[in-house]
This record gives C-alpha cells, structure tokens and sequence, in this order.
C-alpha cells in the first residue's frame, strides 16, 4: 500500500494506493493519526487506486474518522468502486460515509 | 475433488500475505472472475486473520490451509489447533449504528458469512476445521 498526500484549499487529500489488508491497513492509520497530530483537520481520501480491503481496513477507516472527528475535523471519501463499494455497501459503511464520485466533489462538501 | 493447493504456515501475520496469495492464485484458477477472487481472497483473510489474533492466546500454533476444487465449487479448508471455536456462532455486528458509536467487532465474520456461499465449522482431534465454499456458477445463457 502507497499513501501520497497532497494539500488543496483548507483540506489534506490522501491518495491509497494498493491493498488495506490486515498487514497494510495499520501503516495506514499511523499515517493519518500523524497527520491530525500535524493539525491536519480537514481530509479527502481518494481510494481511486484502492484494490482490495478487508475488515482490517474498514476498520483503520473508521478509527482515523473517529479521530479526525474528535481533533474538530472533517473526512470525506472518494472514488470508492467495484469490489470495495461492494464491502462498503455490505458493511454499511457506505451511508455512514460521505461517498463521492471525484476528489472535486469530495472538496466541494467539506472544504 | 481435486486439491490444488496444501500449506502449513505459522499463526503469524507474517503468513498472511503468502496464504492468501496461494487462495487468490487457487481461485484465479477455478475460473472465478476477479470481483470474485477479491471476495474469495477477504473471507479467508478474515478467518486467517481471527484465528491468529485469537486462536493460540499468545502460544505458538500452525495454520493450515487447503484449496480444493470439484465442478461444483471452490473449498478452502482451514484448520488450527486453537481454541474452540465456532465462526458461525457469532452474532452479526450493528451495521446500521453511527460512525461514531459502532462497535466494529465482529465486521469480519460477518462479511465472511456474506461473501461465502456455504461455511462449515467442525470440531474434531482438537482441532477447529472451518470450511469455506465458493459455489462454480454456470455462465447466464446469452437471451
């Protein structure tokens, strides 16, 4: 797994790239936990390049967006497809997340 | 049936990735397309997964996996000398609660039982002998 960062307007896009497994996911929640700990508040997760996810995953997901949440910030994702949006969807991660079409889009809610 | 694949490995994350390579690469295989092998490849990870957090309580035990196929499905038998227990016992998580109140445990399982079209679980020599089954659907015929 990959995680590029990259700043727009008042908010931190993240871009993940590869598999959030039960190996890889914990790098990912490392990351965004600095992040917040930088003062990061607002984030956009691009999962354009996103192949695989595991509950471990979901579960880094919904860790970093509790402390996000908490530090006074806001998340919202993008570019969920195919197999993941299937996960989502079947964990009901996909109504408790703002889900949208393009990183644009995703910035336009929360920036 | 056919078996295409037998490994024992080390209750370890660190196996993770070779177990469920050698499931994805079984699967690939059977002919199942890719959405499906991802499907196929997250229900054995969360079984791994479950049983080398859980399983040995901090002891050191093996994993052992089994992909076998037959013309009517894909079977992954995994079997550890662990703990009892039994996946199928587990109630299914909230998944409607709030982000910020859902306990997330037990997503797992519960996307295993989803994503599987059959699952067994046994107890027998000590051991807990968890199957899971991929059914080999005929193609739709062309209308």
């Amino acid at each position: 797994m990959k995680i590029q960062t990259m700043k727009e307007r008042n908010c931190l896009v993240v871009t993940v790239v590869g598999r959030m497994d039960a190996t890889t996911a914990p790098n990912y929640e490392k990351k965004l936990i600095e992040l917040i700990a930088e003062g990061e508040k607002n984030f956009v997760i691009d999962f354009n390049g996103l192949e695989y996810i595991s509950s471990s995953g979901l579960r880094s997901i919904h860790v970093t967006a509790k402390a996000i949440k908490a530090a006074g910030g806001k998340i919202a994702l993008a570019n969920i497809r195919n197999v993941i949006k299937e996960i989502f969807d079947i964990s009901g991660f996909g109504t408790i997340f703002q889900i949208n079409d393009s990183v644009e889009s995703a910035l336009s809610k929360i920036g | 049936m056919k078996v295409l694949t037998h490994i024992t490995l080390p209750a370890q994350l660190a196996s993770l990735e070779r177990l469920i390579g050698l499931v994805s690469s079984c699967a690939s295989h059977g002919g199942f397309n890719q959405t499906r092998v991802k499907e196929i490849e997250l229900a054995t990870e969360e079984a791994l997964v479950n049983i080398i957090k859980y399983a040995y309580q901090d002891k050191d035990g093996d994993i052992e996996v089994t992909c076998s196929l037959d013309k009517e499905g894909f079977t992954i038998t995994i079997v550890d000398s662990g703990i009892p227990f039994n996946v199928l016992s587990v109630g299914d998580p909230d998944i409607s609660a709030d982000v910020s109140e859902r306990n997330i445990g037990g997503l797992g399982i519960f996307l295993m039982k989803k994503l599987m079209d059959d699952i067994q679980y046994r107890r027998a020599g000590g051991k807990n002998i968890l199957t899971l089954i991929a059914w080999i659907k005929p193609e739709k015929p062309a209308l």
